[in-house]
């Protein structure tokens, strides 16, 4: 599905990523995890076709897309659920969905994707109309997913979903990933809270200092203390 | 600007000599301001939405302005009749708009604020002499169609109706531009890509498209109100440069890329030049841009703008 070949990105003049080789198979749900700054943003924005300045290739489906703007990433599947959320101030929660749903190929009714959203996302349901940037953090979360997944990517990168929101929702939010992954959509999943993540992936990387230092299973990763120890604690 | 000696003014102003300050005549000078208003709503929604959405400031606003007035006399000059003309000379300008947009100001987004500045303003300097080349130095007469001459009876008087009809189409104008940004799924991208464009190109959308219709949108609208304020005013080459700094008035005291403020600083500036202009003519230019010192020192983002907008 995604096959990342020796990516290399530059923020300014510091070398961010120094060569990433990395690979999600259909079906997978994989976590990328590793210390602030380790370089796991830049990693997916540069399969985004986000970082201003990229050297290597990004293959998505079978398709070269180095060189393709990110709008056209997005057509051909690749979903993205940015650190921020980006949620969009000033427009309500229907508006922030429709935005999602305005560029989908799968030309699903608008008044059906919704109803799909409100069985997944209940909270979401009650406020279609609200300003959704007064919605709390976690609901604005919600919304940041359920926009991107009405457009049915065929692989879905979160960047650290769990981040500020309340660990009941955490809970919630980590089972939605596993059920996803299970009805089909393959997930690259950025994630701090290393336990939780592994605990849901297949497989993971770990990255440091703008490099994959390890990886492996998550069943392995998940026992072996002394690597999570040295690359993932604070 | 419209000039202070206008037949309807020297009018107003003898009623005022005779009967003195009637509520009737202040009423009608109201009316004058509103029209006026409609003018620099027109310019200052362009302005707003080019600068609220691309961050270009364009300095060439009132050059397409000025296109707007030259487009109508080529237009009529080749036979197509007025009504049609207030539809094809803003198609006319918004394509040349386009075209400014596609070729070279495209190429200036993420650079910083001056890039475009500076470009537009040479874009106005070579649009004012082209014309200056085809139609002469010179302004040109601009017929007020047959069917808007005269004045009709708004109750508290009589009022040019040329003037009333300005002020129509830019409420229609207005309603128009507020269901399609409002209720259509383009208007929904405009507004979302105004706050963040990148999030738009994350969920599949192209957005150099967008702005593209954006700019011929603005540039289109700056065509519009030239055409319509040259049978007010005839047409010149400079007919772009001293309304430019006075729309730009109003879009800084309605605050930089909000487009309520845009509407609301449009009338209120209109109201002020007109009231000023009768009761202190000789104040008339100075007072718009005492209002803008007072609304900036009170606050500096405009009435509607959002603080920080330029940092």
């Amino acid at each position: 599905m995604l096959k990342v070949e020796k990516l290399q990105a530059w923020y300014g003049n510091s070398h961010i990523l120094q060569g990433i080789d990395l690979e999600v198979k259909t079906g997978e749900l994989v976590c990328l995890i590793g210390r602030n700054g380790a370089g796991k943003t830049t990693t997916i924005r540069g399969i985004m076709g986000l970082t201003s300045r990229v050297e290597g290739r990004v293959m998505f489906d079978g398709q070269d897309v180095t060189k393709q703007p990110t709008h056209t990433r997005n057509g051909l599947g690749l979903g993205y659920v940015p650190e921020e959320r980006r949620i969009v101030p000033g427009l309500t929660v229907r508006d922030n969905l429709r935005l999602g749903l305005l560029a989908a190929k799968h030309g699903g009714r608008e008044a059906d994707v919704i109803a799909e959203v409100a069985e997944t996302f209940p909270r979401l349901a009650e406020r279609l109309d609200q300003d959704a940037i007064t919605m709390s953090g976690g609901e604005q979360q919600m919304l940041a997913i359920a926009r991107a997944l009405v457009s049915r990517p065929k692989l879905l990168m979160l960047d650290e979903p769990s981040e500020g929101i309340m660990p009941v929702l955490v809970d919630e939010m980590f089972e939605l990933f596993a059920r996803l992954r299970d009805k089909g959509t393959t997930i690259l999943l950025v994630e701090q809270n290393v336990e939780l993540a592994l605990g849901i992936a297949d497989r993971a990387y770990i990255m440091d200092q703008g490099e994959i230092v390890y990886q492996a299973s998550a069943k392995i990763l998940l026992a072996d203390a002394a690597i999570q120890e040295r690359y993932c604690s604070v | 600007m419209w000039r202070v000696v206008d037949p309807l003014d020297v009018f107003l102003l003898r009623i005022f000599i005779l009967d003195g300050l009637t509520p009737d005549l202040i009423a009608l000078q109201l009316f004058t301001g509103l029209a006026l208003g409609a003018i620099y709503v027109l310019l200052a929604l362009g302005m707003s939405l080019l600068f609220g959405m691309l961050t270009v400031v364009n300095f060439a606003h009132g050059a397409f302005y000025m296109l707007g007035a030259y487009a109508g006399i080529a237009l009529l000059g080749i036979g197509v009749n007025f009504w049609l003309c207030l539809l094809f000379a803003p198609l006319i300008v918004g394509s040349l708009g386009l075209l400014a947009e596609r070729f070279l100001i495209r190429r200036l987004y993420g650079r910083g604020i001056d890039y475009p500045l500076l470009l537009t303003f040479g874009l106005s300097y070579m649009m004012v002499e082209v014309i200056r080349i085809v139609f002469g130095t010179n302004g040109l007469p601009f017929e007020t169609p047959d069917a808007l001459q005269g004045a009709s009876d708004i109750m508290i008087g009589y009022f040019p109706t040329y003037r009333l009809f300005v002020i129509a189409v830019a409420v229609v104008v207005l309603v128009a531009l507020w269901l399609f940004l409002e209720r259509t799924p383009y208007g929904l991208i405009i507004r979302a890509g105004a706050r963040d464009p990148q999030i738009v190109r994350i969920l599949g959308i192209d957005v150099a498209r967008v702005w593209l219709v954006v700019f011929g949108i603005g540039t289109g609208l700056a065509g519009l109100a030239g055409l319509l304020a040259a049978p007010l005013q005839g047409a010149s080459p400079e007919m772009g440069a001293s309304i430019l700094a006075e729309s730009f008035v109003v879009t800084v005291v309605g605050g930089m890329g909000s487009l309520v403020g845009a509407v609301i600083a449009g009338v209120l500036v209109g109201v002020v030049v007109a009231m000023t202009s009768l009761f202190a003519p000789e104040f008339a230019q100075v007072a718009i841009f005492a209002l803008m010192a007072i609304v900036l020192l009170i606050r500096p983002q405009g009435f509607f703008g959002r603080a920080g907008l330029m940092s």
